[in-house]
Parts: structure tokens; sequence; C-alpha cells
């Protein structure tokens, strides 16, 4: 008898402990949680691809008037101002900077304490339907590689996710051109082949390209990781600051010297001769297997848009 | 600076000089690759093909009040093989972005016409020298409708004209 009532309060000081803990553990994640309504989202994705569908961002505005001021061709000069001019008439508003107002690709890094009440890809759609109607934007997407039926609302976007730490989510939105993304490349490379390989391949990439990704243009390019994280470098490098450099020695050296030689190319805005084919380079990179060198080129036209909201 | 109004002419189309600068009025048509698929085996075209301009675009939808949205040319290497049917029926001139094939320029000299080219990207530009539009084929396909547009001063360079001239050569 005195045994069961020992096992009896044993028991129940276990279940005690038990609930203690689940509620602890409740209470916790309660305080540390941050709830994050998926109507947040819908409003930032639809609003970011209004605004960079119309408005350049001003460090690229600088540099492409820089360009304009070094351009000693003359059809070429009359193409700077045409873009320059450009963007001062969709800045008013009314109508975007070009026709193809792209294809929405996001960049997505997820707090590990912020929670989003539904479903957060769901979210994305949803602003890139609004965004692109209300916007008075190109719908330039097709289901399926031969029906190719147009989904009339430019989804689904392409979306990146990232797991971070903190509370906090970073949208990276770009709508990106479809002329210049057909003008990329996936190379797997030799590893004997090294820097001087890159170069070439890189070089070749754009002269053959000429005038088709509507040049000056934003060089990216991911080198490393495997066959598709080479290419997803490649698309994160265009989206980088466009006055930064990296913080690698080689790859920056690398960025600068590719920088010199694209340009020394003479393939110039609109592929019409001149010096500037592009306004930067930009060089991402990733440990890799040691029998590969994979190497991407993503191609960002001159009209890139594209901007960074974190909620 | 050359100033063209449309129809174009045999001599309108020799008088082109590489690089030059080009003023186009008068009608000119939209198509892009899927009104081109659909036009080669037409049988009942809305516009004359004879003599006309096609100018390489899909126009992003007008807001109220607005005769077109952004329209900028599109790359034009898309529509070399089907362009050389439409040369071939009178088609003069052509209006995008970037080189295209050889095949395509040798095509384009034998029958007489010239390839020119706007400046991508220059959407909102572009579109303020456009009067009116109005779609005339293929409704269904949208952006890639087959638009009659009236333009005044459409500026545009000669990339590729009947001489042999090509504004890509390096
Ligand atoms: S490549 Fe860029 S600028 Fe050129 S037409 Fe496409 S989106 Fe516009």
């Amino acid at each position: 008898m005195q045994e069961k009532v020992n096992l009896l309060f044993i028991y129940i000081i276990i279940e005690i402990n038990m609930f203690v803990w689940y509620y602890y553990c409740v209470n916790k994640e309660g305080e540390h949680m941050r709830n994050l309504n998926p109507e947040t989202i819908t409003n930032i994705v639809k609003e970011s691809v209004i605004k960079i569908n119309y408005e350049l961002e001003d460090s690229l505005v600088s540099l492409i008037r820089k360009a304009k001021q070094n351009e000693t061709n003359n059809i070429a000069s009359s193409i700077l101002d045409d873009i320059i001019e450009n963007q001062e008439i969709a800045k008013k508003g009314s109508i975007p900077l070009c026709q193809d107002t792209g294809l929405v690709v996001v960049f997505m890094e997820i707090g590990r304490e912020v929670y989003v009440d539904g479903d957060i890809y769901d979210a994305i759609n949803e602003g890139v339907r609004l965004g692109y109607s209300e916007g008075y934007l190109r719908k330039s997407v097709v289901n399926h590689p031969f029906n190719r039926v147009n989904t009339k609302d430019n989804t689904p976007a392409i979306i990146h996710t990232k797991i971070v730490p903190g509370d906090k989510i970073k949208l990276k939105i770009a709508s990106k051109g479809g002329g210049s993304e057909n003008m990329s490349n996936v190379t797997m490379l030799t590893p004997t082949e090294g820097i001087e390989g890159v170069k070439k391949l890189v070089l070749d990439t754009i002269f053959n390209a000429g005038g088709k990704p509507c040049p000056p243009i934003i060089v990216g390019v991911g080198i490393g990781g495997n066959l598709e994280k080479s290419a997803l470098l490649a698309k994160e490098a265009i989206l980088r600051e466009l006055d930064d450099e990296s913080e690698d020695q080689t790859i920056k050296q690398l960025e600068q010297d590719l920088y010199k030689e694209i340009n020394d190319l003479g393939v110039g805005p609109m592929g019409v001769g001149g010096n500037t084919t592009c306004l930067a380079v930009k060089i991402n990179y990733f440990p890799m297997h040691i029998a590969s060198l994979p190497v991407a080129i993503n191609i960002q036209c001159h009209s890139s848009r594209h901007t960074e909201v974190i909620v | 600076m050359i100033t063209l109004q449309t129809p174009i002419t045999n001599e309108d189309v020799s008088k082109l000089h590489v690089g030059e600068k080009v003023l186009i009025s008068g009608t000119i048509y939209t198509a892009r690759d899927a009104a081109h698929m659909r036009l080669v085996d037409e049988k009942d075209p809305k516009f004359e093909i004879d003599g006309s301009i096609i100018f390489y675009v899909g126009p992003t939808p007008p807001r109220d009040g607005v005769v077109i949205g952004a329209s900028g040319p599109t790359s034009s290497y898309r529509m070399d093989t089907l362009a050389i049917p439409l040369m071939e029926k009178g088609l003069k001139l052509m209006i995008g972005k970037g080189d295209r094939s050889e095949d395509f320029r040798h095509k384009m000299i034998k029958n007489n016409s010239a390839y020119l080219i706007a400046t991508g990207g220059a959407g909102a530009l572009l579109s303020s020298r456009i009067i009116s539009s109005e779609v005339i084929m293929y409704e269904d396909l949208g952006p890639e409708a087959i638009r009659k547009l009236e333009v005044k001063d459409f500026p545009c360079f000669v990339a590729y004209d009947v001489h042999g001239g090509n504004i890509f050569k390096r």
C-alpha cells in the first residue's frame, strides 16, 4: 500500500514538472517569436514592383551620366542621352521605364524568430499580382515551355529563401528583363583553366551578346559552388550596391580588370560601339568541388530595377 | 539626320546609310514572336505589308488618357527567320534592337529592305513619339497583338543598310 502511494506521488510530481516545462516553453516562444501578417509582405512586394519600374536608383543614374561624359562615339552618346531622358520621363509616374517590366525575382532572408501567419510565398505572389495590375506593368510570364499561355498576372515570381538569425525579414526584389537574361551563361570550367579561363568566358559572353542585352550592362559573375549555386551567386551579384567591391583581394582585382577589359571590347551602348559597354562588374564566389570551377554570368541591362526592404 | 514618311519606297531604303539617325513619321505596325508566327501564314492581313514598317515591341498597358504604355524595342534576332517571307512580300523597314544573323542580313539586302534600331530600354521616351495606337490583329495575344501606330519623329538609327553597312561590325 505504502509503495503504491509513493508511486502515485512520484507520478504526480513528474506530471507537474512536465506541465511547468511545457508552460515555460510556450511562454518563452511567445515572448521571442515576432508575429508578421502576410498582408505586410504583400504590400511591400506590390509597392516595390511599382516603384522600381518607374524609378531607377540615383547611384545608377549618376553612373550613366558619368559614362555619357566619357563617351566619344556620337551614336553611343546620343543613346546614353536617350536613356537619361527616358528615366526622367518615367519618374513622373505615368509610363514605366521599359516595356519589359520583367519577371519578379525575390531573395528573402527570414529571421528565425519571426512567425508569418500564413503562406509567405502566396503573400509574395499576391503582391506581384496587385503591383503588376495597379502599376500598369506588362504581364510577361507564360505558364508552360511549349503551350506558352500568359498567366495574365505576371506570377509566379522566382523566390529564394534563406533562414537567418533575428526577428526580421529582408526582401530583395527585382524585376528582371528577358532580353538581358537570355544572354546569360553557365559553364563548368576545369580548375586548371583558372582566372584566365574565367576572364575569357566573361569577355566572350559579353562580346557575343553584343547589343541584345541593352548595354551598358551590369555584369554579375558567380564563381564556385556547383551548377545551380553559381547561377544564384551571379544573380545575387547583380543586386549588390553599385559602389561596393569584393572583400577578397583576388576577386576585387578581377572585378576591376574585367570592368576595364569589358569596356575595351567596344561593344558600346546598344552594340553600336563606343567606350561604354558595362557600368559595373560584381563577382560573388563560394567553395566548390576539387574537380570543378563552375562559372555563371548573369547580365543585367541598364534598366536595373531592384530594391531592398527590411521588415 | 534623315526624315522618312510612310509608306516606304525602294528609293527611301537606298538613301539610308549605316549609323544615320532617322526620324519616322506616319503609320507603323507592331509585331513580335507570336504575331510573326501567325502573320507569315495569314490569308487576310489587315494591313498592306508592301512598303510597311514593323516595330518589334510589346508595350505595357496604358493608363486612362495615355495613348500607349512604354514602347521600346525587343531583340530582333528572334524574328530573323520569320522576317524573310515578310520582306519577300515587300516589308521595307524593321525596328528592333541588337544584331541579327548574317543569313537575315543577306536576304534583307536581296529584298531591298533595311534594319533600324531604337534605344532599348527607352520605352517611356519612345512612347512619347506615338500619337495613336489601335489593335488591328490578334487581340488575344495581349501585348503581342498587332497594333497600328501613328508616329511623329520616331527616332531610330540605321543598323543594316542595303549597301552592306553593319553598325555592329567590330
Ligand atoms: S534588356 Fe532590359 S532595357 Fe532592354 S528591353 Fe529588356 S528589360 Fe528593357
